[in-house]
């Protein structure tokens, strides 16, 4: 399914615990019916890259939001100052990215025309918040892009991330596609298969994909990570992800 | 990969940002992503106005490993050299 028009742009997102955070909004405007996905972003911050990924799903018939997860943070700033400030701050605390996304969830669902699923995709810092979401949120279905950090030693933990994601995993609550490069050293490839073991444990439905030629970041345009063959084969794989579990 | 190893070291001094100069309270030191180096991997420092100053206020360097390492060790370096230690103010 694709989109002809699309429109985007900047709203106020009321988070699950009432407090406004900015967000950005993309949506088909040719479509009667929709799926939706919530786009999180990675560690560099709230920027043009993933503004452009929430496009790209709108130009392919989903509605999306981009939560600033840094907003609070440095309100108002762009992306580089609202990194710094965040991480300066010892980094997004797991309960907070939930009520921000359960935020987005909530106005998505209440789109006009929106189908009423949810999926939820995070890039880098984005894929390990993904994963976190998928086991305490109602999505309907997830994609992991290189999420580091889901595997993690007690010593990794920390007042903000208090629980590995990975310990989670039976709670899981909808399909997951993976997404990873071979060359990446975290998640590393001994961390996709701790990853695969706990979820064919719970007997999760999943799927993986690790690329050769690729590391961390290769859906990433602008970086010299970025590889075309594995983000080509990436955006295909997420398209047939979504549409067998949010169309409809 | 992403790194959530991050460093926050209270420090004292001042920084020239793109309003002139200003009273620096903090460096956050971490090895990642950078903002616009053309590496995967950087070693980024943000010098900040302190925790609750406009966040605009910081100046930000992001240096490839080896840089990054020659660096530091110019820092120890010149502050150990006789001429700076006979200042007594380290």
């Amino acid at each position: 399914m694709s989109s002809d028009r699309i429109e985007a742009g900047t709203i106020t997102l009321t988070s699950g615990k009432g407090d406004e955070i900015e967000a950005y909004h993309a949506r088909p405007t040719d479509a009667e019916s929709y799926g939706s996905v919530v786009v999180i972003h990675h560690m560099p911050g709230y920027d043009s890259s993933t503004k452009e990924i929430a496009r790209r799903f709108a130009a392919h018939g989903y509605g999306a939001v981009v939560p600033n997860l840094f907003h609070r943070y440095a309100p108002g700033a762009n992306a580089g100052d609202g990194a710094a400030a965040a991480r300066a701050a010892g980094g997004v605390p797991d309960a907070q990215c939930l009520e921000d996304v359960a935020g987005a969830m909530a106005f998505l669902k209440a789109e006009p025309g929106a189908n009423g699923k949810v999926g939820v995709i995070g890039y880098c810092s984005g894929g390990r918040q993904s994963y976190l979401v998928a086991c305490n949120l109602d999505v309907d279905a997830a994609v992991v892009c290189y999420g580091g950090g889901i595997v993690a030693t007690p010593e990794q933990l920390t007042p903000e991330r208090p629980v590995a994601v990975i310990d989670m995993t039976k709670d899981l609550r909808c399909p997951m596609l993976g997404l990873f490069g071979i060359n990446d050293a975290n998640p590393a490839p001994e961390h996709t298969a701790r990853m695969e073991e706990e979820l064919k444990a719970h007997g999760k439905t999943y799927e993986f994909h690790t690329f050769d030629d690729a590391g961390h970041a290769f859906f990433w345009v602008e970086r010299p990570s970025y590889r075309s063959e594995a983000a080509r084969e990436g955006w295909h794989l997420i398209w047939e992800f979504y549409g067998k579990y949010l169309e409809g | 990969m992403c790194t959530y190893l991050t460093s926050t070291e209270k420090v004292a001094g001042t920084g020239l940002g793109a309003q002139g100069w200003f009273s620096i309270e903090q460096a956050v030191v971490y090895f990642d992503h950078p903002q616009e180096a053309p590496v995967e991997h950087a070693l980024c420092i943000d010098f900040r106005a302190g925790e609750h100053a406009d966040p605009s206020q910081r100046v930000s360097v992001e240096l490839d490993a080896r840089s990054a390492r020659t660096l530091a060790e110019s820092i120890l370096a010149t502050l150990a050299h006789d001429e700076v230690r006979a200042l007594g103010v380290d």
